[in-house]
């Protein structure tokens, strides 16, 4: 037997000993997902499951031992993977650390700070929020002018940030801020870690057209951070964030595929068929299976851009055409879902809430880049059209 | 299967990318309809392919193939959509042999394989009827005649079908209509009694035949696969050559898109160079992101029908319905973008316009496919 095929055994084993049954069920709601955190409520099942899968260090399967991950190899994360696909194993853990501060602190953090933030990422200790945007730099991001001072044995800071994700709920933040005024705009910002539990940071929900309120508005009124908590050089996190930028544009771009059950199931359930077994509402039906066609498609790009960069042949910015085309598609989906729903998807406040979700994907082609902005990447750095 | 070329796919396009830019260019078809070339396309560069294995590459070793598999035929396939190569390749080289070495009889393996390995044999599939492709509906006749069969009806839009060797032909040798069940195919060799073969010009310079079937009679041994349950074996024969189809479209909508973007940096208007204008820019990168999309899904089906062949039709038709509408977006972006000149037969942009609308059209269009596709997920 090869070796991966006794780790497959052994990770098959581990998880019908360690997965619990309530774990085994796909996620029905906001509710169900486990993000951690200080502030968290999780019940026994998710905790126990977060606790096992991180003393595995499988919560992040690749990250190396040390800073709390599980060593494996790429073939091994996928065996993992597919073995908890096979019994429809939850994820563990929902996280901006792992998805974002953690690929950013293994290529640009230094040893102390791994060993300090990462194995508390792996365990589900800290929550993180991301302190990007702000009122007045959205898609101009590099406009960013909150302002982090020396006070030689720490920074001060002072500004507001926008659109941090559950920034209520996070214990961390990690922020762009401008260390460097005379600097040209993308050259006088840093890339810092700070500790939300203190006085001089306050945040405060945004409710939007969905009714919910997943982002908050976060202010710093002389805040406090260490001076080791600069990540990168000073003055050099525009670096890090772009590297950041390209793992959330495919984290939002892979939201328009995956688990989600199939368009022309959900809209039989909803209409039903003909006489001839075809979806009942003929338009309906063309604009369903043009949009389950390119979802294959999309998802066959996502497995591709995937594969090639293993084999070190992709292209870093073919993860703006991801996060451009996976989004719009989700928000083609949601119409065609809430269209499938008729005057029932209408009704505000159910437990399935087609129309806040539908409400919701309008937001997915704005945040982490828009899809203009995706596009003016695309122009730029793949076809290298020129600038005006 | 990771989605990424091997070694020796990767080396296969490489090669045949060379090979086509230096011998067989757009302006190798250009010259082709300038000559009205009878045959439609060059003997030479035909040669030269099979010299090169090409119109081995689905012919199994043992029939004097090199067996390479759907992925690098669909390859080859892909470059010569850069180029719009006129040859039988699709026909022959991808629809014949997988005919042949799927569903022929020894007899018939040892009677053709060989030959196309060799480049020596053409073969065409007749199976349209009408205007709009549809394979199961069948009123041409095959009425059990002696020890064989004989052959009445009208076949159209036949690929190839005024070089061929040897056709393909779908008839009915029971039910009506549109049954399914009833359709059989059988081996035509070129110059039977009763055969008539009228050559068309298509809009892409290229050529198909009409072909009327007088009575014409053949044996038993003509049959491929069964009586009465051909449509099957049809049915995978037309999902390998929409397959390579798919990525002929593909490799042609690469092409129009880089030639757009080409175009885009050099002409000047306003005193710019008109790449710099975001509203070109945006189109642009979307017709990038579609190509890319097209890449994926075409790649997929051509691992679906080497990894499993029974089970590729809904990613085939997936791939031919998603390609149908990326490629004619790339041409229609493509001749907008290029201004005037992409309205004048001097640019190339044209020519991929008119192949691109009949690679479309043949062995069904996006709307066919989108609704098998439909049908196969049971909506």
């Amino acid at each position: 037997m090869s070796d991966l095929e006794s780790f497959r055994e052994e990770v098959r084993d581990w998880l019908e000993a360690n997965c619990p049954e309530e774990m085994r069920r796909p996620m029905e709601s906001e509710a169900d997902a486990v993000w951690g955190g200080k502030k968290g409520q999780y019940s026994e099942p998710q905790k126990t499951w977060l606790e096992r899968m991180a003393a595995k260090g499988w919560t992040v399967p690749e990250w190396p031992t040390e800073y709390g991950g599980g060593g494996l190899s790429k073939e091994e994360a996928k065996v993992l993977r597919a073995e908890m696909q096979r019994i429809k194993a939850r994820s563990p853990l929902q996280s901006f650390g792992i998805w974002m501060l953690g690929p950013a602190l293994l290529k640009f953090g230094t040893h102390e700070q791994k060993l300090e933030h990462l194995p508390r990422i792996a365990r589900g200790e800290i929550r993180w929020a991301q302190g990007y945007s702000e009122p007045n730099a959205g898609s101009d991001l590099a406009a960013l002018m909150t302002r982090c001072e020396d006070k030689g044995d720490h920074y001060l800071i002072n500004g507001q940030k926008i659109w941090t994700s559950y920034a209520d709920q996070a214990d961390w933040i990690f922020a762009l801020v401008r260390t460097d005024f005379e600097a040209k705009k993308h050259e006088g910002i840093s890339f810092i870690l700070v500790d939300m539990d203190q006085p001089g940071v306050t945040t405060k929900p945004i409710k939007l057209i969905s009714g919910k309120s997943p982002f908050c508005e976060t202010f710093f009124d002389d805040a406090k951070a260490e001076k080791r908590n600069v990540v990168g050089e000073l003055n050099k996190g525009w670096t890090v964030a772009k590297y950041l930028l390209t793992h959330e544009r495919e984290m939002i771009g892979g939201m328009g595929s995956g688990a989600m059950r199939p368009a022309g199931d959900v809209a039989v359930q909803m209409l039903g068929k003909d006489e001839q077994g075809r979806l009942a509402d003929p338009l309906l039906r063309t604009d369903i299976v043009r949009l389950e066609i390119d979802g294959l498609a999309f998802m066959s790009t996502m497995e591709r851009v995937l594969d090639e960069a293993k084999a070190g042949q992709g292209t870093g910015a073919n993860s703006s055409v991801l996060k451009y085309y996976g989004t719009e598609l989700n928000k083609r989906r949601l119409e065609l879902m809430i269209d499938s729903a008729g005057q029932d998807g209408l009704e505000w406040g159910a437990d399935d809430d087609v129309a806040a979700t539908w409400l919701r994907t309008k937001g997915n082609s704005i945040e982490g880049g828009t899809s203009e902005v995706q596009l003016n990447i695309i122009s730029k750095r793949i076809l290298e059209l020129p600038s005006a | 299967m990771a989605m990424v070329l091997n070694e020796e796919a990767g080396m296969l396009k490489d090669a045949a990318r060379g090979f086509l830019a230096d011998s067989a260019p757009v302006a190798q078809l250009r010259k082709l309809r300038d000559t009205e070339s009878a045959d439609g396309f060059d003997r030479k560069t035909w040669a030269a392919m099979a010299e090169m294995g090409w119109t081995s590459v689905l012919v199994p070793e043992d029939q004097g193939g090199v067996e390479m598999g759907y992925v690098a035929a669909g390859v080859i396939a892909e470059e010569m959509g850069r180029t719009l190569t006129a040859s039988p390749f699709l026909s022959t080289a991808i629809m014949g042999a997988t005919a042949l070495s799927r569903f022929g009889s020894d007899g018939q393996k040892a009677e053709w394989l060989p030959r196309i390995a060799a480049g020596e044999a053409i073969t065409a599939v007749a199976v349209d009827e009408g205007r709009k492709h549809n394979p199961s509906s069948v009123a041409t006749t095959a009425e059990r005649s002696g020890n064989g069969f004989k052959l009445s009806g009208r076949k159209s839009f036949v690929a190839e079908g005024h070089v061929a060797d040897m056709l393909i032909v779908s008839a009915r040798t029971a039910g009506s209509g549109s049954e399914d069940e009833g359709v059989s195919l059988f081996l035509v060799p070129m110059g039977a009694a009763g055969l008539t073969v009228d050559r068309i010009k298509t809009v892409d310079s290229r050529n198909f035949a009409t072909v009327t079937l007088d009575g014409v009679d053949v044996t038993a041994d003509a049959v491929l696969g069964e009586v009465d349950g051909g449509l099957k074996a049809l049915e995978a024969v037309l999902d390998a050559g929409r397959a390579g189809l798919s990525a002929e479209m593909s490799g042609s909508a690469q092409q129009c898109l880089e030639s757009t973007v080409g175009y885009l940096k050099e002409r000047k208007q306003f005193g710019q160079i008109i790449g710099t204008f975001q509203a070109l820019q945006h189109r642009a990168a979307h017709l990038y992101s579609e190509v890319e999309l097209g890449k994926s899904i075409v790649l997929k089906a051509l691992q679906s029908l080497d990894a499993a062949p029974d089970h590729a039709a809904m990613m085939v038709s997936a791939a031919k319905a998603k390609l149908g509408q990326v490629a004619q977006l790339a041409a229609q972006e493509g001749v907008q973008m290029h201004g005037g000149m992409g309205m004048t037969d001097e640019f190339d942009i044209g020519f991929f316009m008119k192949r691109i609308r009949v690679a479309e059209a043949l062995y069904g269009d996006a709307n066919y496919h989108a609704e098998k596709f439909a049908r196969m997920r049971q909506y």
